[in-house]
């Protein structure tokens, strides 16, 4: 990292820091939610834009992991803190295992087996059997956690939004330096050797059926401890919170945040967070419409996605600046 | 001097007599001399997108109260979001409409699961949360949940009709039920329960329950039939009914056969069951349907029509959720009217819950809305009707609260 990457992040999470005391209780709530789909957008990035595997179903796993979450809440009373490591874990495990037998599929085949848990696993919530914890089509309603006891003893004074908002922002920290350790390391390396040329990847040494399932499971954890952070923030989950279009939009927010890159999961979130919203407010008749000018208008502005735009931007003020 | 003080001695004495009597204006965030701002949140898109038109015909009929001089002088300006039918998108809708655009109340979310994503939000906030357009009994808890009110009449209010229809004409009947094994399946059943009284253990033979994920209801019906009952309460969704009343005739049980108003359509249902083996069935409604020939004279249903071509021409004029948007927001446009010029949080939600005999002329004649403060159901009576091959025929009273 050079310094001023470090500066830059340093003024981020400054400016992160600052922010819930700035804006209103509900746009704080919107960048709460903000952050989880980064977290989320982090996960199907290291599946697709780093390892190359596209997943149409990764709205499966953040329902897995809300549903975990809402269900160690309600029926277990576990606090809220706790359930995202379990989470996190049960959607490592669903993940890994998803991935065995997905490996023989590749691109758009195992796309499309994606797409096939994406769409069924609403409907699996409303199964019968699983009523008893998962409360059917009705869903479950969780308490929003207050803020600790300590933060008061600080002498803060944090409402529940506020609190859930630097809980969030913690996680997310975490998550992305685990991510970015990851990437940069050994096994980073080998996701990459394994998108650009599978072959040449095994011939050096990568296990590639390891790493490939192990890249499934890493991305369905982030998913799903995204899942469990959005449960908590919108104290609800019912399967139809958590339809086909999800993963869609999921898959929509990597790529106009740039493929392969972790900062990208950031300005991905912003966008599906916000667009959607101001396609609202500029047409009540076609939102979607108008959402679709949005996503092109990106898509030709900036190829790469914002980060990648960024980049571009950055590189070339540097060369005006060593050569001027 | 002292003349000039007379008048003001004189409305001071009033005031202190009656302090109503003065008017005075009383505002929460929301409400103004000049306005009364609703939100309201409605799936215009995704998979419930098909209800879209009933917030466009409230909008609609907000737009001609608006033109014809508002409620009391206030304009009523309604802000409407989309939220897909997706919960979390309501949480955040709902929260910008109370929080961001500051409204007085939210009036009609649409679906189960989306109103119950925001239930404890709006009570915890002790913003209005009314007339939600859902059939679950819930919405009716006034000591629970204060803030919250339901409209159309809920599956338990139907199922308390069918109950009481059969203690009248058919004291000794020996009853069958089929039932969905879920949320809206029990909510019938316990309002069946709860109608019978003391007399459901003995009357109740036999109770068959199906899953969603079945294919078929055939073991059940023959199960049902075995039993030997004479009278037959059908809780089914769409598929399940047809197959049910399919199976009531071709088995050759033929009891008398009541069927949830969940699954009237004449060609979703009764068509695939076969329009002959339909004759008969009992159900009930609520509004006038916009299809339906005798109202073709009707003044409320021509007032409608002109309505709709004059504010909402894009608008379907066989569609019945027009006739439920327009419905309901007359009785939003009521209890804004009652509050009078005490436009607070707390006395909307006393005059939605002060509603006596108030009639929509779009409702069946006799069907009236009533509310308390321990009964949050305003639409608790419906009217029986049985199909006779072709349509639903109405029948006998009102029944109901």
């Amino acid at each position: 990292m050079s310094r001023r990457d470090i500066l830059g992040v340093v003024a981020l999470l400054a400016g992160a820091c600052v922010l819930p005391f700035v804006v209103s209780e509900y746009r704080t709530f919107q960048f709460t939610l903000v952050l989880v789909y980064a977290i989320a957008l982090l996960g199907l990035n290291i599946l697709t834009g780093y390892n190359g595997q596209i997943s149409l179903g990764h709205g499966a796993f953040y329902a897995i992991g809300a549903y975990c979450a809402a269900i160690l809440m309600d029926k277990y009373g576990v606090p809220y803190w706790a359930t995202i490591p379990v989470a996190g874990a049960v959607c490592l495990v669903a993940g890994f295992l998803f991935g065995l037998p997905a490996l023989r599929l590749e691109g758009l085949y195992l796309a499309l087996a994606t797409f096939a848990l994406g769409v069924s696993l609403p409907q699996l919530l409303k199964y019968h059997h699983l009523e008893a914890w998962t409360g059917g089509v009705q869903g479950i309603t969780i308490t929003k956690p207050d803020a600790p006891a300590f933060i008061t003893e600080l002498g803060l004074a944090l409402d529940q939004d506020q609190w859930l908002y630097f809980f969030t922002l913690a996680v997310a920290v975490v998550m992305f330096v685990l991510a970015r350790n990851l990437l940069r390391g050994r096994i980073g390396r080998a996701m990459v050797a394994i998108r650009d040329n599978h072959i040449a990847a095994e011939a050096m040494g990568v296990d590639n059926a390891m790493v490939k399932s192990l890249t499934f499971g890493i991305s369905a954890m982030y998913t799903g401890v995204a899942g469990a952070l959005s449960a908590i923030a919108i104290q609800f989950v019912a399967p139809d919170s958590f339809n086909i279009f999800l993963s869609i939009t999921f898959l929509v927010g990597i790529v106009i945040g740039g493929l392969a890159s972790i900062s990208g999961a950031l300005y991905g979130a912003l966008f599906i967070q916000f667009i959607p919203n101001v396609a609202d407010e500029i047409s009540k008749a076609a939102p979607w419409a108008i959402f679709g000018l949005f996503l092109i208008g990106f898509v030709y502005v900036m190829p790469a996605g914002v980060a990648g735009a960024i980049r571009m931007a950055m590189a070339r003020l540097q060369r005006k600046r060593q050569n001027p | 001097m002292k003349l000039k003080l007379i008048p003001i001695a004189a409305l001071l004495a009033a005031a202190l007599a009656s302090p109503t009597a003065l008017a005075q204006k009383k505002y929460d965030q929301g409400a103004s001399d000049k306005e009364v701002l609703v939100g309201h949140i409605n799936p215009y898109s995704g998979p419930a997108s098909g209800y879209g038109t009933i917030g466009r015909s409230i909008a609609a009929y907000l737009k001609k109260v608006n033109e014809e001089g508002g409620v009391n002088g206030r304009q009523i300006n309604m802000i409407t979001y989309d939220d897909g039918y997706s919960p979390p998108k309501t949480v955040e809708m709902a929260r910008k409409l109370v929080e961001q655009d500051k409204v007085l109340l939210i009036f009609q979310p649409l679906g189960t699961p989306p109103n119950s994503a925001i239930h404890k939000y709006m009570n915890a906030k002790k913003v209005p949360h009314l007339f939600v357009a859902t059939g679950a009994t819930k919405w009716n808890d006034p000591k629970a949940f204060p803030w919250t009110m339901g409209w159309q009449p809920n599956y338990q209010t139907e199922a308390k009709i069918y109950a009481q229809h059969i203690l009248k004409t058919k004291p000794n009947a020996k009853i069958a039920v089929l039932y969905q094994n879920d949320d809206y399946g029990k909510d019938y059943l316990k309002g069946f329960h709860d109608g019978l009284g003391a007399k459901a253990k003995t009357m109740i033979v036999k109770e068959a329950s199906y899953e969603v994920t079945d294919p078929t209801v055939d073991s059940q019906m023959a199960q049902l039939q075995a039993s030997g009952a004479d009278t037959f309460f059908n809780i089914t969704t769409p598929k399940f009914a047809a197959q049910a009343v399919r199976k009531a005739w071709d088995s050759g049980w033929k009891p008398v056969h009541y069927l949830n108003n969940v699954s009237i359509g004449v060609g979703s249902v009764l068509k695939p069951a076969g329009l002959e083996k339909s004759i008969g069935l009992i159900t009930t409604s609520y509004l006038k349907d916009p299809t339906d020939p005798q109202w073709k004279d009707d003044a409320a249903m021509i007032g409608w029509t002109a309505f709709m071509k004059k504010y909402y021409a894009e608008g379907d004029l066989t569609d019945s959720f027009n006739v439920y948007g327009y419905a309901v927001a007359k009785t939003l446009v009521q209890t804004i009217k009652q509050a009078g010029n005490d436009l607070t949080r707390a006395n909307v939600m006393k005059q939605a819950a002060s509603l006596r005999n108030f009639e929509v002329d779009v409702l069946l004649p006799g069907i009236k809305i009533n509310t308390s403060g321990t009964d949050f159901a305003p639409i608790e009576s419906v009217q029986l009707s049985r199909f006779d091959g072709t349509t639903w025929v109405r029948f006998g009273e009102v029944m109901g609260k």
